[in-house]
């Protein structure tokens, strides 16, 4: 697996971006943090649109950029594919002299990507012959993306390209982005500050504030860090991980999810067994139980649990208990209740689990 | 209303000549310059931008006066030529880029404002070298600034009459244009044929800033 090595130290006028990263380049890496925090210059400094004076970046083998031997290639001889924003289509040409734009210069045995295949990937084969100013801003941004895409990159760079869509459209583009890395298998660093697109895309997460890398990581171990979440706007978030379906029961329409060998129910899903599913659960669904046979329940998730940490929230009756059910699960209850259980760390409880989300409803 | 001598005629293609070579001139060192204005950040901008105006304010005569020493044979230009530049075609085309640099390097400066860098680093993503961006997409978009640049150039080139005497004269077949033809007719009385010109003067002008304005309403580009 290829490796992304970036060192750049910049000073804007209002603003200091220090970032030493050594990230493994494969799957989805969002960039994540609050406006401000310095996601698009990263961006833009691995794509050497911003050049830092003392910068290194190397992706794989290849060294795009070394200030001690002077160099520092152009965005245009670098194999990257990139998003902006806007879609920033060329108005002079129609939807298919955009997506050749980047084909027809790249040599021909470096084509990889073929045109029905970006065509049938974002579903826009009936917009080929149109201007661009008769599509909607979703058809611009998917155009825009089949047009980097279409140049064949070894590294596709996505800034926030759902920022000027509606949330329907967002829906409606999420799969596609998810498509292209299953399908093409380009490694891909998508900006975001939207917690929900991190938690449907991101394999892994680059944690930004103020300039610097605050924690990189898988996406449930960093959202469900008590030391982050409150500040990720991610602090009802419970557990983020991938299961795989073990069973359907259609008798009573529930499908039986398997991870870790623990097991979960959620309702039919129309899924073969054996795929893996992303399921989300918030921590306010999350209760915690001392021993399993103490109460009949109408609870069917209950998951073996160990209290790793326990965090007291400010002008709060809620307090946040790190569970670990083999993947990190966050509970919130009250701090009555967590008195009156007397919980401690390292304690064996049961997690029971009201309601499960699946990747598809999360941003509904 | 007489007809056109054959003088005339001969004044009108020196017009031609001159306007075309002088846009020719002004495009490939404006194009750079007016990119280096729409872009840069350097403190020098205000004053570059402020003597690119100067032909706008300044009494042609004035800005002849110069260049006709600059061009005389002690002049820098005329040293560089080893001989004067004075009273020569060429020399008039030196005076006329000067002269009508404003009306070429406005338009396009501001095009390139407009068009912003995002379409160009779009190129650069795609593969596009700068020269490449350049000419196919900075310049497509920026076809209306090119048009009026062209235009506004040509058509104020035609007209130029103080510059043109200064630096000049009014060597038939060599630097008398139209607009020195027609001074040389009112000097002489001949009304018909300095009407002639005069109303030809007027229409061409017209028709090109209304071509410009046609233009513009027919090609608007759409940057979304």
């Amino acid at each position: 697996m290829s490796r992304l090595l970036a060192c750049f130290d910049v000073r804007f006028s209002a603003f200091h971006l220090n970032i030493d990263v050594d990230v493994p380049m494969s799957g989805i890496t969002a960039i994540f943090g609050p406006s401000g925090s310095g996601k698009t210059t990263l961006l833009r400094c691995l794509a050497g649109l911003e050049r830092a004076p003392n910068g290194f970046m190397q992706f794989g083998n290849d060294v795009w950029q070394d200030e001690k031997r002077g160099l520092c290639l152009p965005l245009y001889n670098r194999p990257i594919g990139y998003v902006f924003q806007e879609p920033r289509l060329f108005p002079h040409y129609n939807v298919r002299a955009n997506l050749l734009y980047g084909y027809k210069r790249i040599p021909s045995e470096e084509r990889r990507i073929t045109i029905e295949q970006v065509v049938e990937i974002l579903g826009i084969g009936r917009l080929l012959e149109r201007r661009i100013h008769k599509l909607s801003g979703g058809e611009q941004q998917r155009v825009a993306i089949g047009r980097a895409l279409l140049t064949s990159p070894k590294l596709l760079l996505l800034d926030e390209p759902l920022a000027s869509v509606d949330v329907q459209r967002k829906q409606e583009l999420l799969p596609f982005i998810r498509r292209l890395h299953e399908e093409l298998r380009i490694p891909v660093i998508y900006v975001s500050h939207g917690i929900a697109e991190v938690l449907q895309l991101a394999d892994r997460l680059l944690l930004l504030n103020e300039g610097k890398v605050v924690a990189t990581g898988a996406p449930n171990e960093i959202l469900t860090s008590l030391q982050f979440r409150g500040k990720l706007g991610a602090h009802r978030i419970g557990a983020i991980f991938d299961a795989r379906v073990a069973a359907h029961d259609a008798e009573y329409g529930l499908t039986r999810l398997e991870f870790n060998g623990q097991h979960l129910f959620v309702p039919l899903q129309s899924i073969a067994v054996g795929q893996i599913m992303r399921v989300h659960i918030l921590s306010s669904d999350v209760s915690v139980v001392i021993g399993r046979t103490g109460c009949p329940t109408s609870v069917l998730n209950i998951l073996e649990a160990t209290i790793v940490e326990i965090r007291e929230i400010d002008q709060s009756p809620s307090v946040d208990v790190l569970l670990d059910i083999g993947a990190p699960l966050v509970a919130s209850i009250t701090r009555k209740s967590l008195v009156t259980l007397g919980l401690k760390p390292g304690h064996r409880v049961f997690a029971h689990v009201k309601a499960v989300a699946l990747n598809e409803e999360l941003m509904a | 209303m007489g007809a056109l001598t054959d003088l005339d005629l001969s004044a009108l293609w020196v017009s031609v000549r001159l306007a075309t070579m002088t846009v020719l001139v002004l495009l490939s060192v404006g194009t750079p310059l007016a990119w280096w204005l729409a872009h840069t950040r350097s403190r020098f901008r205000p004053i570059v931008e402020a003597a690119v105006a100067l032909p706008i304010v300044l009494p042609p005569t004035v800005l002849g006066f110069y260049i006709l020493v600059a061009l005389g044979p002690y002049g820098p230009l005329g040293r560089l030529a080893d001989l004067s530049l004075a009273f020569t075609f060429t020399g008039l085309v030196i005076a006329s880029v000067f002269y009508s640099m404003p009306f070429v390097i406005q338009p396009l400066q501001s095009a390139f404002e407009a068009v912003g860098k995002a379409p160009l680093e779009a190129a650069w993503s795609l593969r596009a070298s700068k020269w490449d961006a350049f000419l196919t997409v900075i310049s497509p978009i920026a076809l209306r600034g090119y048009i009026s640049a062209i235009v506004l150039g040509f058509a104020h080139t035609m007209g130029e009459f103080g510059v043109v005497l200064m630096v000049g004269g009014s060597i038939p077949g060599q630097t008398r244009v139209l607009s020195t033809t027609i001074f040389e007719h009112v000097e002489v009385m001949e009304y018909a044929q300095a009407h002639a010109i005069s109303a030809f003067m007027l229409i061409f002008s017209f028709l090109v800033l209304l071509a410009v304005y046609v233009a513009n309403r027919r090609f608007p580009i759409h940057v979304s």
